[in-house]
């Protein structure tokens, strides 16, 4: 099966200190893969070097069969690779839907007409909605982003990132801060994303990894120490002595 | 906005709908024909001050684009509408798009420098981008008349019928037309889906990448149009006036306009106008009263307003009325 998403060797280094070492990955269609590792593994770089955010100091990324190592991160996007943060990155004073609305624009190429009023764009504001309808936070459609609260903030990052279109869909911590009942709604929400979706997401709750991933792939110290089913990962001895052992601990 | 919406269609209309205070305000204009003949040339003057402070709004109210040397464009379109009418174009509006293409032009040159930086590092570059120009004017004397101020305009009677009279009859008329027509304009824009691309940088530039937007193009965009609009600002003046002076691209007129958006109230189209309006008056009257020191007054009324109405004037104004409805019903 080709990769709809794969790396060769990247590498980063900041100084001396370096942050990604090798890493080679192959997405396939459909997958959904965890990314787990202690803190600093460089599990978010591996996403700043997917997506453009960072640039890596060797190797290349390839979406599909194209090269898109030296691409802005917008135009990796508009390919189909798409990214949420750990951190809310929303616009606060935009409502819901007029933020989705402009990502919905922004696909379609009409975020720079000036001269054409913004309610004319029925469809990109249907779609929009329809975005929010699925994640279930419709309701909160017309408010303000920084009155949401926590969690339907959260799926509104991820509400962003879908009205790209994306083929790959990464989530950093999708379920940061949100309490442990409700983050499991969050991934129920996920898991029922389009199947033919490539979703790679970071995540620290091992219940939540091995339920809701098909595949895993454990970073150390800015490598990938080994990548396969959560069947393999679990019983892999060196997680369970350098990842899952230590984490037991904290 | 906490009103009944009853779908995603109609959310967005209600936010570009005409509001009655709109109109009403709008209407008012007319006003100083009755209410103020003696006054025309000093309401002309309010109006191009307007005009010139909705295109700083349209950059750092809506894109976040501080700048510190806007009368850049605005001394462009004086000198360009200018020097037309003294070599024999006097046509008056058909300088005015001229004018507004040279600073445009020139707006859309600089935004490949402007659109990739931000905060600090803008106010200087803008700053120096307007001083550059200014002594470029300055020394361009055989151009521009440098100190002494360009000589010899020849403005033709608009539509070749009404003269620009002493009273200011159609300088206000002239004025205050264009300045609603660039509000259309101006106010269009914001509500279009570029504008909401605008208000998406202004609220997080750092995930507009991350939604596929190109910020840069953007901000180029906007850029140029706001030169434009500068730039037919400062042509209305030269028009009106028949004179430039090099005092239309001082720091003074960039520090002035900045001034009068931020007493008013940034980001919210109104602003400028509502600020032009109190510091013209203001000046108006105070200098009347003690010429040397009308700035004291100025400086106090902006510490003031900064400290109680972080947001201008309107801002106050729109938290005042969105608290008194909320307990009306």
């Amino acid at each position: 099966m080709s990769a709809v998403l794969s790396t060769r060797g990247l590498a980063k280094r900041f100084g001396s200190l370096v942050v990604a070492q090798d890493l080679s990955l192959a997405l396939p269609r459909g997958v959904r893969y965890a990314l787990i590792g202690p803190n600093g593994a460089g599990k978010t770089t591996l996403i700043n070097l997917m997506t453009g955010m960072l640039r890596p100091d060797a190797g290349s990324i390839f979406l599909g069969e194209d090269e898109i190592t030296s691409l802005a991160p917008e135009s990796r996007v508009k390919r189909g690779l798409a990214r949420t943060f750990q951190i809310n990155t929303l616009f606060p004073s935009l409502s819901a839907l007029e933020s989705v609305t402009l990502a919905v624009l922004e696909r379609e190429g009409h975020a720079g007409t000036w001269w054409k009023s913004l309610p004319a764009y029925r469809d990109a504001a249907g779609e929009a909605h329809e975005i929010l309808s699925s994640l279930g936070i419709a309701k909160d459609a017309y408010r303000l982003t920084r009155e949401l609260a926590y969690g339907r903030q959260r799926l509104l990052e991820i509400a962003l990132a879908l009205a790209t279109r994306p083929k790959v869909l990464l989530l950093d911590e999708p379920a940061a801060g949100v309490p442990k009942d409700e983050s499991a709604d969050l991934f129920e929400a996920i898991s029922s994303l389009a199947s033919e979706l490539t979703v790679l997401f970071i995540e620290h709750d091992m219940n939540v990894v091995f339920r809701f991933a098909s595949r895993i792939i454990v970073m150390v110290g800015g490598r990938i120490l080994v990548e396969g089913s959560p069947g393999e990962i679990a019983r892999d001895p060196e997680v369970r002595a350098v990842y899952l052992g230590k984490a037991a601990h904290g | 906005m906490h009103s009944a919406v009853t779908g995603p269609h109609a959310h967005l209309q209600a936010q570009v709908r005409w509001r009655r205070i709109e109109i009403a305000f709008w209407l008012c204009t007319l006003a100083p024909f009755v209410a103020a003949p003696a006054y025309l040339q000093l309401a002309s003057q309010i109006a191009i001050t307007a005009l010139f402070a909705l295109s700083l709004d349209l950059i750092l109210g809506y894109a976040g684009i501080v700048s510190l040397g806007h009368a850049a464009f605005f001394g462009l379109g004086a000198y360009a509408a200018g020097l037309l009418s003294k070599h024999a174009w006097g046509e008056p509006l058909s300088g005015l798009l001229i004018a507004s293409a040279v600073s445009a032009a020139v707006g859309y040159a600089m935004s490949f420098i402007i659109a990739r930086f931000r905060h600090l590092a803008l106010i200087m570059i803008t700053l120096g981008l307007g001083l550059l120009l200014h002594e470029a004017a300055n020394s361009a004397s055989w151009l521009t008349g440098g100190a002494d101020g360009l000589q010899g305009m020849k403005i033709r009677p608009l539509f070749e019928t009404f003269r620009f009279d002493l009273y200011g009859r159609t300088a206000y008329t002239y004025s205050v037309v264009v300045l609603f027509l660039t509000f259309l304009a101006a106010r269009r824009i914001i509500h279009s889906p570029f504008g909401l691309a605008l208000r998406g940088i202004r609220e997080n530039a750092t995930r507009m990448p991350a939604i596929g937007a190109p910020s840069h193009a953007h901000l180029r965009k906007i850029y140029a149009l706001s030169a434009a609009m500068a730039g037919v600002a400062g042509a209305l003046l030269a028009q009106t006036t028949s004179t430039v002076s090099l005092e239309v691209l001082s720091f003074q007129r960039s520090a002035d306009v900045l001034v009068i958006l931020i007493l008013g109230g940034a980001g919210r189209l109104y602003g400028g106008i509502v600020g032009a309006i109190i510091y013209m008056v203001a000046r108006d009257q105070f200098s009347g009263i003690s010429p040397q020191f009308w700035y004291f007054w100025i400086g106090l009324l902006l510490v003031v307003v900064v400290m109680f109405l972080p947001n201008g004037i309107l801002g106050g104004l729109a938290k005042i009325t969105a608290r008194w409805q909320r307990k009306a019903p």
